[in-house]
């Protein structure tokens, strides 16, 4: 039987996937180009299936030890803004586009880190999703990375443009590193491998690496910007307001 | 019709993929294993990608399909590990995508670099067309999580690439 700290992490993995895949679908349909709207709706696919891979199993751990009864779509439409465990980045709006590519740069670099540590956490289920999930998350990261590089090191506008995003996103990256107590894998250990890789790809791009600065943190233990509380009631609304409602 | 994997291996032969209908479930490697109990029958599928929506309708499909042989018992279940890859895709899959006008998966996925180099892009993809490989990757992304958007440079012609995976 599986105890309270994994069904938490697995919340915590599918709120941050499920958060950050719904901010992007917002991109469906107004992408810069038809393409690249495919692509982030394609990304956004990923990351929604994962979520459901880590509700599915919270769900399962949740039914068998009697704590409540669930499935993966209560635990994604019926839960309140205060038990979800996302990092704060996900729910962030999307802001232009050089903000959701940096954004999905940070988020996709530190998940890879994260999952490949994940397959070794001592947990089978874990390490099968792990393992299902990192051979999408590298695709993701190779496009982000290809993007930061594109804009930053383009023209005087794209470079502006995404030098805004990183200011906007750099203090929400601090959270990735600070363990909540349910987590399996050592997050503060990822630190410096998602810096370097994060600096070589700042290089390239000739983005400047920001000063140390304030760091937001919360997200992983349920305070949440303001911004989620709309995110879910737009996702949320249909099962609330006809509950159980199927396709 | 008798309870027995081949019969039923031949019964998974008649499912087709909703999304590339010229390929079986047997094709894409998807189906990992067969359980006969006195109750019921277990068919194993593995996802493809985690977000692959046509997972849910393969899996009524199945159901379906051993209903019109008369197995009322069936149930599909999901499995995740080993995780799924291209390497499944039998040699006539491959051959029937490639009829159907989308590249097959060039590669094996041990050889794949997907972050040896940015901006670097699976060369030499023979154009489903023409033949020619002198082709461009236009997105990574295509119509559905699996597959690539290339053009060939010889007949102009756009196409889908099955992604090594």
């Amino acid at each position: 039987m599986q105890t309270q700290p994994t069904i938490d992490y697995a919340l915590h993995l599918a709120d941050s996937a499920l958060i950050l895949g719904q901010r992007n679908g917002e991109w469906c349909a107004h992408g810069p180009i038809l393409e690249q709207d495919i692509a982030i709706t394609n990304i956004t696919l990923d990351l929604i299936g994962q979520s459901r891979l880590f509700y599915q199993y919270a769900a399962a751990c949740m039914n068998e030890s009697g704590t409540a009864e669930a499935t993966e779509d209560t635990l994604a439409y019926l839960r309140t803004e205060r038990s979800f465990k996302n990092l704060l980045m996900c729910e962030l709006p999307n802001g232009d586009w050089a903000q959701t590519v940096l954004r999905q740069f940070f988020f996709s670099q530190f998940q890879l880190l994260l999952l490949e540590q994940l397959q070794h956490a001592g947990n089978e289920q874990y390490a099968a999703i792990a393992a299902k999930s990192i051979k999408e998350t590298q695709y993701h990261v190779k496009w982000s990375s290809e993007w930061v590089i594109r804009l930053g090191d383009g023209t005087a506008e794209s470079h502006e443009k995404m030098e805004n995003a990183v200011n906007a996103l750099w203090m929400y990256t601090g959270e990735f590193f600070i363990a909540a107590d349910y987590e399996a894998v050592d997050v503060a250990a990822l630190k410096n491998k998602w810096m370097e890789a994060v600096t070589a790809i700042f290089e390239e791009a000739t983005l400047s690496m920001p000063e140390n600065t304030f760091m937001q943190t919360g997200g992983k233990t349920g305070t949440h910007t303001e911004h989620l509380g709309y995110i879910l009631s737009e996702l949320q609304y249909l099962q609330r307001t006809y509950p159980g409602a199927e396709w | 019709m008798e309870a027995n994997k081949e019969n039923i291996y031949g019964i998974l032969s008649e499912v087709c993929d909703p999304e590339v209908p010229v390929l079986t479930i047997l094709d894409l490697g998807i189906v990992r294993g067969i359980e006969i109990t006195e109750e019921k029958i277990i068919i194993q599928i593995t996802p493809t990608y985690s977000g692959c929506p046509a997972m849910d309708t393969i899996a009524v499909d199945i159901k379906m399909k051993m209903l019109e042989y008369g197995f009322t018992e069936v149930q599909v279940m999901n499995v995740l590990s080993p995780a799924w890859t291209t390497d499944w895709m039998s040699v006539e899959g491959k051959n029937k995508l490639k009829a159907y006008g989308i590249a097959p998966p060039q590669q094996r996925s041990n050889e794949k670099r997907i972050n040896a180099l940015l901006f670097e892009e699976e060369k030499n993809i023979e154009c489903p067309r023409c033949h020619s490989t002198h082709t461009t990757l236009l997105s990574q992304f295509g119509s559905t999580a699996c597959k690539a958007l290339y053009q060939c440079d010889d007949c102009k012609e756009p196409f889908d690439y099955f992604k090594c995976h």
